[in-house]
């Protein structure tokens, strides 16, 4: 997994709140088995004119040549409420997406992102709102800082807001982790659990 | 100091403390459909990995699935068959039970684990799906997560789960005649936000959620997702144990009194403590139905359509204004006085037989609108062959509704079907988000009997003017 260390790039408002799954990825944009190929149908709903079409409309943030090459999201609370699926992240990062800086996110989406390299950064609206205002006047020539070992956001102007992040999710993100690795090393552990659980609770294995 | 249901099941389950609040939590259960399932098991087999423990993991075909009648692999959804045959050829591979399309036991993921009685009170279930949560209606832990997350949970037997705060919520006295659980959640999430339940595990209780039978309790915790929560849950009682009782999964005999002794420990004690309590007077719920596009957005049936001007802050007041340039609406029209131009009853929230028959009392010897297109999709297999049996297909068909294979539907945009451009649909479905239900589609979120009142009258209805 790509690792998550400092990251310096655009940043694009879409202040909404309640931003969900369904609006990041409509469901009839995942058409294959697959985590790739979901960049193109990021925001396909508000980013398109027609459904499953691809004529950009103008107006929506991503489109706009200001915030050509955004690597950062700016959004309101909830932010990827609904659906569970992991195509919103994937869809996310595939369009180049690397953070998304809202006041609370939907907690699988959540999860989803620590898996896939993106940074859910959690600042109050307040912040949030102060940060796009920053970016606003030039967003190429105002990109926001982002350290993660010192979990900070730097403002085009100098100030820096600091964010919370649990520090097993700060870690997988910081060395790139696969989680799967981390806990198949504690295989001993889970295996002596086990045993002792499958005696405790033997109906769910053997229901008799 | 005594110990939430929460908190039982959760050391039941711990592995071991990691770092801060999180645990490492054994898994007892793995359910996985073809839409995100899928890409867990083929991601899986790729990076080398087995499942540990297949026989803790089902499957079944719901989110891609055509639900009309005569179906096969083949979907309206373009690319949908590779979705359903690469489900089937590593849910085989791996040694997975899979509900498959034409096994009777094939339907929505949250309601045939139920009727399987493969969730059972006390137990891990984890599902790449968000309306896992449903399942806490029978005593489980149960929540939804990724595919990447299905992934860890396959592969170790176990997740690494930041432990959620707890908040009960009492659903006091008695409910009123025409409302039930879905009309409970809607006014829960109405007064209390979306957000209301965010970090937490919430344990429904008090008079009214006893009173509740199972399906109607999975309906309750079916929508704690849309209040944000990590999940839901109800103690288990006589009436879960009742309806556990000889389902195919289910312990049977001697372990069947062993599970029962540890089941009847599943209470909060009344010592527990929890980081917080909600109250609701019953009395005060009437049948709710939804007019934006978020689940907070719902109000009593007898409502007007609210203005952005009485929203309690600038970005509320915005997310209304939003919501009502989608719907169409303005401040100040009555909600039944809106037209529909669809019904839709079915989805993990609505279908099972519980809320077909309730339906149906509504429909019987009644006609849907003219110009209104009703479907109704049974929740599973099973729930299509019991109304079947006892005549609901019939009602429904008689009354002007389509009668549907089982399946996710028209909930979102499975087997590619939706409702058209700008079509005003009441829906007992979970989510009235923009387009959820198709391009620009209007989606109103209500109880069945409600959109079965509502089918009817061509317009949203007050489902307790039909029950005179």
């Amino acid at each position: 997994m790509k690792k998550f260390t400092t990251h310096r790039g655009v940043a694009a408002p879409l202040l909404r709140i309640n931003i969900d799954t369904d609006a990041i990825i409509p469901s009839r944009e995942m058409k294959r088995v697959s985590k790739h190929g979901l960049g193109e149908g990021l925001f396909a709903g508000w980013r398109y004119t027609e459904p499953g079409g691809r004529r950009p409309r103008p107006e929506f943030v991503l489109n706009q040549p200001a915030y050509n090459g955004a690597s950062i999201l700016l959004s309101g609370s909830n932010f990827g409420c609904g659906s569970s699926r992991e195509h919103a992240v994937w869809a996310l990062v595939e369009y180049g997406i690397r953070a998304v800086i809202a006041s609370g996110f939907g907690a699988i989406f959540y999860g989803n992102c620590i898996r896939n390299g993106l940074l859910p950064v959690v600042l109050p609206d307040a912040v949030v709102r102060q940060l796009a205002a920053a970016v606003a006047a030039d967003p190429q020539a105002c990109p926001l800082t982002i350290d993660l070992q010192q979990k900070t956001v730097v403002a085009p102007g100098g100030g820096a807001f600091s964010f919370a992040i649990e520090p097993a999710l700060q870690e997988i993100l910081l060395q790139g982790l696969d989680p799967i690795d981390i806990t198949q090393k504690m295989q001993r552990r889970i295996a002596s659990f086990e045993t002792t659980y499958r005696r405790r609770r033997p109906w769910l294995f053997e229901p008799g | 100091m005594g110990k939430t249901l929460f908190e039982k099941i959760w050391t039941d389950h711990q592995v071991a403390e990691l770092e801060g609040d999180t645990c490492l939590l054994y898994i007892d259960r793995v359910f996985l459909h073809e839409r995100t399932g899928s890409i867990a098991l083929q991601s899986l087999e790729a990076a080398g990995r087995k499942v540990r423990n297949p026989q803790q993991v089902f499957c079944t075909m719901d989110h891609i699935v055509d639900t009309l009648p005569g179906r096969s692999d083949r979907t309206r959804v373009p690319g949908g068959e590779a979705f359903i045959q690469t489900t089937r050829s590593a849910s085989h591979s791996a040694g997975i039970k899979l509900f498959d399309i034409g096994d009777p036991g094939q339907g929505i993921v949250h309601v045939i684990s139920p009727e399987q009685g493969i969730v059972q009170p006390g137990c891990t279930l984890v599902c790449p799906d968000s309306h896992t949560c449903s399942q806490g209606a029978l005593g489980a832990l149960a929540w939804g997560i990724g595919s990447s997350e299905a992934e860890h949970a396959l592969a170790t037997g176990t997740l690494r789960v930041n432990r959620p705060r707890t908040l009960r919520v009492d659903f006091e006295g008695r409910l009123p005649p025409g409302v039930g659980a879905k009309d409970m959640i809607l006014h829960l999430i109405a007064a209390h936000s979306t957000a209301g339940g965010a970090g937490f595990a919430i344990e429904f209780a008090g008079a009214a959620v006893r009173e509740l039978e199972i399906e109607a309790r999975l309906t309750l915790c079916n929508m704690a997702v849309e209040f944000s929560a990590f999940t839901g849950l109800v103690a288990p009682d006589r009436k879960a144990f009742d309806y556990l009782r000889g389902r195919p999964y289910a312990p049977r005999g001697r372990a069947w009194e062993q599970a029962l002794a540890y089941w009847r420990t599943l209470r909060s004690d009344d010592d527990a403590r929890f980081d917080r309590i909600i109250r609701i007077d019953c009395a005060a719920i009437a049948p709710t139905v939804s007019w934006g596009t978020s689940p907070q957005q719902a109000s009593a049936v007898s409502a007007q359509v609210p203005s952005p001007a009485a929203a309690a802050d600038a970005a509320a007041a915005k997310s209304i204004e939003r919501a009502l340039a989608y719907m169409g609406l303005e401040p100040g029209r009555r909600l039944t006085d809106i037209p529909i131009d669809a019904a839709f009853i079915g989805s993990c929230t609505n279908s099972r037989l519980s809320d077909l028959r309730a339906a149906a009392r509504v429909l019987r010897g009644r006609r849907v609108a003219a110009g209104v297109k009703a479907i109704c999709v049974p929740g599973s297999s099973q729930v299509k062959a019991a109304a079947e049996a006892e005549g609901l297909d019939r009602v429904f068909i008689e009354a002007g509704f389509e009668w549907r294979e089982s399946g996710c539907s028209m909930c979102f945009y499975a087997g590619g079907e939706s409702f058209g451009r700008r079509q005003r649909v009441i829906s007992s479905t979970n989510r009235n988000f923009e387009s959820r239900q198709g391009p620009e589609t209007r989606t109103h979120l209500a109880s069945p009997v409600t959109v079965a009142a509502s089918a009817v009258a061509g317009r949203i209805a007050d489902v307790r003017e039909f029950l005179r």
